[in-house]
């Protein structure tokens, strides 16, 4: 990699570093504008007392917000919730992906059609999906009940029974569960196809010499596979992380944060309260509790994955 | 010992399919159904017990607003990528060229932008739209969709700048082009497959949007696939199953097979973006 100090030829002249200015600054400002901006307004509005109707901030009221929205029920649930089903669907896709990755990496008769198949989860907007499997998990018409009453797994005498349906987002369990499911199932194609660039990238000839050496499957996978692929696991992890944690759309379109508060989500409760209740400062100081959180995981995930490269460039 | 490894093959690559496309299939049967076949506890719901009727597909474009929902998503989404396009290519060559050692450790940087999410923002986006009185019109989502879109096309083009040997855009140079005639010329035709990925993903990030696009447009005509579909077909209690899932078909399906068949493209977008983005 060359520095500026030892590029021989055409090293960065101030010319250069001028124009690498202009040709960065329109991405720098709109960011600052777009992001920076409103996200101290986001805290600065945690301290006020703005609401819909009074949007203006002024009226301090230092960390009131905070202590207000921490005391509520629905709080402690939200941050329960929001932790358990991210890291739930973190482990669940990650470990996923690494086997659709695996599969995909193979050459194998039909594979466009099953990549289009395989990609489909990804391509609906997220609020569709939702409304996809708020009808695939209906109270009354779903065919997964009506699945498991053929095989006699539900209903009257069964051991999911004695009912005829399972209720999944009526009930805080399951409704966390379905939940972790569709988000699997909506980002599993985007982890997949992170993990495969990476799986395209190791040499094929360690493969070739593992296979001449004896090993089997599960054996390469564990002792090649993996720790190769680890730096880029930490990324396709992040992006999961954040789509999920971020994420309000999959809980406002199926369970709607209930039964009560059982399956309520920072994201989901942050709006709930800032625009359908109006507190604009109280929402703005849930959303604000993610922040710390994202961050710590970024930086884990990012810490992992620079150790596994470095320790990867030495060996 | 092969056959099995082939049939253990197959049948891994069969359950990841099936639980792909599950909740497809069933989309796409309830959307031919009658409602009297739909809604009888009886039936087999994967067959059709009453022939199958275009009933609710015409509905959906004859009697909501699903049309102008698609308009605004796709004129909204061409608007987003180009504006990505203007902002990212630029400043990701920047950042890896022109800005000295800085610029190529800023993948972190960019990182940390995308690690606040639209569900911390909307709030304070809220009162900045209103205030610019954009609120309810599609302008208010070509604003600040880039902010998704902008950080996110930026550290993938970044990996693409860095993968690319400098020599020649120095050759470039030395025979006499400006460092501006060297991008346009050099590095730009040949980063075509990383922003092809961006566009891409700048568009099915804008399209999937549903907090912005909710909270900013109230009215029917401003809205998008993604917050109108579902305000416009769950009315209260009342579902329009049928026409919800034929809405949900006819967006997905065409992109589905877009993304699809450029899959190794998008796969090898990530190839230079990620390991790169993740060291600096």
């Amino acid at each position: 990699m060359h520095s500026p100090e030892t590029a021989p030829t055409v090293g960065v002249g101030d010319r250069d570093r001028l124009l690498g200015w202009l040709m960065l600054s329109p991405a720098l400002l709109y960011i600052a504008a777009l992001v920076g901006l409103p996200f101290f307004l986001a805290i600065a509005l945690s301290v006020t007392s703005a609401t819909v109707g009074d949007p203006t901030i002024h009226g301090f009221v230092g960390l009131q917000n905070f202590v207000h929205v921490m005391h509520g029920s629905a709080f402690p649930l939200a941050l329960r919730n929001s932790v358990i089903v991210t890291v739930a669907t973190l482990v669940f896709t990650l470990v996923l992906a690494t086997g659709e990755s695996e599969l995909l990496a193979r050459h194998f008769r039909g594979k466009w059609l099953v990549q289009i198949l395989l990609i489909l989860p990804w391509a609906m907007p997220v609020s569709l999906a939702g409304v996809d499997w708020l009808w695939l998990l209906d109270s009354e018409f779903s065919p997964v009940d009506w699945l498991l009453r053929q095989v006699h797994l539900l209903g009257p005498g069964t051991p999911f029974g004695p009912a005829n349906h399972l209720y999944y987002y009526g009930k805080e369990w399951l409704g966390l569960g379905s939940i972790v499911v569709i988000n699997v199932w909506r980002l599993l194609p985007l982890a997949t196809l992170i993990v495969l660039a990476g799986r395209t990238s190791i040499p094929r000839d360690i493969f070739e010499q593992a296979q001449v050496d004896g090993a089997g499957f599960f054996r390469t996978l564990f002792s090649i596979t993996v720790p190769a692929l680890l730096p880029i696991l930490m990324v396709a992890g992040m992006f999961t992380a954040l789509l999920v944690f971020g994420d309000m759309t999959v809980t406002a379109l199926t369970t709607r944060g209930g039964p009560g508060y059982a399956t309520q989500a920072l994201p989901y409760w942050a709006y709930l309260k800032g625009i359908d209740g109006g507190a604009l400062s109280e929402g703005a100081a849930v959303a604000l509790f993610m922040f710390p959180l994202l961050l710590a995981g970024a930086i884990l995930a990012l810490r992992i994955a620079y150790r596994a490269e470095s320790q990867g460039d030495r060996s | 010992m092969r056959v099995l490894r082939r049939l253990g093959f197959y049948i891994a690559l069969l359950l990841f399919t099936l639980f792909a496309v599950f909740p497809i299939v069933w989309m796409l049967i309830t959307t031919f159904k009658q409602d009297g076949d739909l809604y009888d506890i009886a039936n087999n719901p994967f067959l059709y017990n009453l022939p199958p009727t275009l009933k609710h597909v015409t509905f959906l474009f004859t009697d909501t607003n699903f049309p102008r929902f698609l308009w605004n998503s796709v004129l909204i989404g061409v608007i987003v990528v180009i504006i990505t396009l203007l902002l990212s290519v630029p400043a990701a060559y920047s950042l890896s060229r022109l800005v000295g050692r800085w610029g190529e450790r800023s993948g972190v940087a960019l990182f940390l932008v995308y690690l606040i999410p639209p569900t911390l923002l909307f709030i304070p986006l809220y009162q900045i739209v209103t205030f610019l009185r954009a609120s309810n019109t599609v302008w208010s989502l070509i604003l600040v969709y880039p902010t998704i879109t902008v950080p996110f096309c930026t550290w993938l083009l970044l990996g693409f700048f860095k993968s690319m040997p400098r020599e020649l855009e120095e050759a470039a140079l030395i025979d006499g082009c400006s460092r501006w005639q060297a991008f346009v010329r050099v590095a730009l035709p040949l980063s075509l497959p990383g922003i092809a990925t961006c566009i891409v993903f700048a568009f099915a990030l804008s399209l999937s949007d549903y907090i912005y696009a909710t909270v900013f447009v109230s009215s029917a005509a401003s809205r998008t696939l993604s917050a109108g579909v579902p305000s416009e077909l769950i009315r209260g209690d009342i579902y329009f199953w049928q026409s919800l899932m034929a809405a949900a078909a006819i967006v997905t399906i065409p992109l589905a097979v877009a993304y699809g068949l450029l899959f190794d493209r998008l796969v090898k977008g990530f190839q230079t973006g990620a390991p790169n983005g993740a060291d600096a």
